[in-house]
């Protein structure tokens, strides 16, 4: 559900549970807490296989059908302590894919440091349109969660950046952004605008050093979604438990973006966009650039799920891998002006020394090197495993 | 539901492949074949035949024997052979034009391990190897649709070493009637492939760029007609289609830029003081073996990272 330690089920099997009934607590600190999206009876509590291939344990909730809900309590938030400890208590974690449990990131220690909150509405991986629905339909919820940021980070510049494609939203946000003093930057629809370094990058013009976080740069990076989750629950008390998905691909036959309680299975969900329009051969957590592809349908939506993608064999085959004929275009793509070139060469040989060298700690796996390659060749799947390595020695010293 | 594919990402690729880069510099390629054809008649279409033809059989060939995997499907073979054809007389023997394709693709290419582990142009040393061995066929010019095959001086010699002949007019300069290799002669057509390949985005401008304005400045310093310098010899054809090699040429923004530069400065270098007229062959050889060097010491430098 989260990066962090997993949550501890707060339910035994045979309990009811209602709509938005917390169901496991935060498993530590860097963790966040659980809300049915159902209710039901719990059924069990088992383990389950996830996307990345760890097992983490799992509450199944037989649905009643009934979807009766807890009373929602909106919480008292009246200090920067409560509001933090709403963002812990919300259940809210980086909506925008990495899934980081959100009241760690604005729980700032040291107000002096920070002078960006950037909204990131960016959304810049083809197919997804979960966040652009989430500022279309929920405007005002979405310009009251600025409103609180606004409130509880004074002084601090509140930008919001957003890739040019999103002509609607931008025109419907303008007028919001202007009464309400928030600037609105429009960024050229460039993959990987959303990411992270590149986003606060193009904001503010500062450069996010090789294993910083954008804090070190004075910024704090909020994906739409979640401040709206957020605001959601400081407002009405209701937390996280439902999820907008986009769910699209060649093998789908209604593509279409859906409100999904989480845990739902991602087979149901298919099957409610019309089911399989012919047999699929890849599915997809997230976009084609970033996504992971999972075994079979029969995975849960997570909270950071935010498309589910389908595809037929033809999109699901890539081209063969060939010889590399040095041609560059890896390292013309790269938006962090990496090499991925010689980093494949270093890895190859496991030269850890080369490849701390050429800096592979700092490529984001936006996977361009890898799209652009003329000869198919697996450049950032090399990155990931090479940072792998450095890793692995850097645990071994 | 039957066992999905699951990879790591990307999940889409922008369809280019290493086939259709070569398809694009065939077709950048094509004004100057024709040119040569309707410059020098049938006998250049049966060399460019020839080469294209030795050249996939040689890579074909050679693979097979080596159990490797076939890679004529790249086209790259295709290339090496068209661009040596454009690189040799119209009256080469048959024999001496296979021989060369068999040092392009066997010595040059193959031994080294194939299509992107060369760190030589295989035209351009097929090229030299053969001028070296056969200097008096690989230097008898023929002026295009001349009567019979009267041999001439090119328009190098007549200006750098004053051999006899009288320079060709610019504008035969251009369209390419005036002594010299099949494909190397016309000069708009070898620009039309450039800028083929230029909004085809598979070459950029740094290295052609900078090669010819190299040549420029020199020429102007040394009081040379600057004109007749850039248009003549090998320098367009060497410029466009052989310093922009992808394996053999740096794959860096300053690399290519420093990689243009030195072609540039050989080229003038060799045509002025050496024993040859003409030197761009050699001055894009010597820059390949510098190449690994030129590319390490213009890393990029990485965002928000030290200089590496």
């Amino acid at each position: 559900m989260h990066i962090g330690a997993p949550a501890v089920p707060a339910v035994n099997v045979g309990d009811e549970v209602k709509v938005g009934q917390l169901i496991a607590n935060a498993g530590g600190a860097v963790s966040s807490p659980i809300y049915s999206g159902v209710s039901g009876k719990v059924k069990k509590i088992d383990e389950m296989l996830l996307s990345n291939g760890s097992k983490s344990p799992a509450i199944v909730i037989e649905c009643d059908m009934k979807q009766e809900t807890v009373e929602f309590i909106p919480p008292v938030v009246e200090t920067f302590e409560d509001f933090i400890k709403a963002a812990s208590l919300s259940g809210v974690v980086g909506l925008g894919g990495a899934g980081f449990p959100l009241h760690i990131k604005l729980g700032i220690k040291d107000m002096s440091k920070l002078d960006y909150v950037i909204i990131n509405c960016a959304e810049c991986e083809g197919y997804i349109t979960s966040d652009t629905r989430t500022m279309l339909e929920k405007t005002d919820e979405f310009m009251d969660g600025i409103a609180l940021i606004q409130r509880f980070y004074p002084n601090k510049k509140v930008i919001i950046g957003i890739e040019d494609n999103k002509k609607q939203c931008i025109d419907k946000l303008k007028p919001l952004c202007k009464a309400q003093n928030v600037e609105i930057k429009v960024l050229p629809s460039v993959y990987p605008t959303g990411g992270e370094k590149v986003l606060v990058y193009n904001i503010t013009g500062r450069m996010i050093p090789e294993g910083k976080l954008p804090l070190d740069v004075g910024a704090i990076v909020i994906n739409c979604t979640t401040l709206t989750c957020l605001q959601n629950y400081i407002r009405n008390g209701i937390p996280l438990y439902e999820k907008t998905v986009t769910v699209d691909g060649s093998a789908v036959n209604e593509p279409k973006n859906v409100i999904v309680p989480i845990g739902t299975m991602v087979s149901d969900v298919i099957e409610f966009c019309g089911g399989y329009k012919e047999e699929p051969k890849k599915i997809l957590y997230g976009g084609t650039m970033m996504g992971i592809s999972v075994p079979n349908d029969s995975v849960p939506i997570l909270k950071n799920t935010n498309a589910i993608l389908a595809f037929g064999k033809k999109e699901a085959t890539l081209p063969k891998t060939t010889e590399c004929i040095n041609c560059g275009r890896c390292v013309q793509h790269c938006p962090m002006k990496l090499m991925p070139t010689m980093i494949n060469i270093a890895y190859e040989h496991k030269d850890t020394q080369k490849l701390a060298k050429h800096k592979v700690n700092i490529c984001m796996e936006c996977g361009c090197c890898s799209f652009v390659c003329p000869a198919n060749r697996p450049l950032v799947q090399t990155n990931k495993l090479a940072k792998a390595l450095l890793r692995q020695q850097a645990v071994k010293k | 539901m039957s066992q999905l594919i699951t990879q790591i990402s990307p999940h889409i690729h922008d369809k280019t492949s290493t086939q259709k880069i070569m398809l694009d510099v065939i077709i950048a390629l094509l004004p100057a074949s024709i040119a040569g054809v309707a410059l020098f008649g049938l006998r250049a279409l049966f060399v460019e035949l020839l080469c294209v033809v030795a050249c996939v059989f040689f890579e074909w060939a050679f693979e097979k024997l080596c159990k490797r995997p076939n890679t004529i499907g790249d086209l790259s073979a295709v290339v090496t052979g068209l661009l040596l054809a454009l690189n040799l007389p119209v009256d080469i023997e048959a024999w001496q034009a296979v021989f060369g394709c068999a040092v392009a693709i066997i010595v040059t290419k193959q031994l080294f391990g194939g299509i992107g582990k060369n760190f030589a142009n295989p035209a351009l040393t097929a090229r030299i190897v053969m001028l070296m061995s056969f200097s008096a066929t690989m230097s008898r010019w023929t002026l295009p649709n001349g009567v019979d095959a009267t041999t001439t001086a090119t328009p190098l010699a007549i200006l750098i070493s004053n051999a006899e002949g009288e320079l060709p007019s610019l504008w035969h300069m251009l369209i390419g009637l005036r002594g010299g290799c099949i494909g190397e002669t016309c000069a708009l057509a070898l620009m039309a492939g450039g800028v083929y390949l230029l909004v085809r985005k598979v070459i950029t401008w740094h290295t052609p760029v900078s090669c010819i304005l190299t040549v420029a400045v020199l020429a102007l310093i040394l009081k040379q007609n600057v004109i007749y310098h850039l248009l003549s010899g090998g320098l367009l054809i060497g410029a466009i289609f052989m310093a922009t090699d992808y394996a053999t040429t740096p794959c860096t923004k300053w690399g290519k830029v420093i990689f243009g530069v030195g072609c540039g400065f050989l080229t003038v270098v060799i045509r002025m003081w050496s024993i040859y007229p003409e030197g761009v062959s050699f001055a894009i050889l010597l820059m390949n073996i510098l190449t690994p060097f030129i590319e390490r010491a213009t890393l990029s430098r990485p965002f928000g990272g030290d200089k590496t």
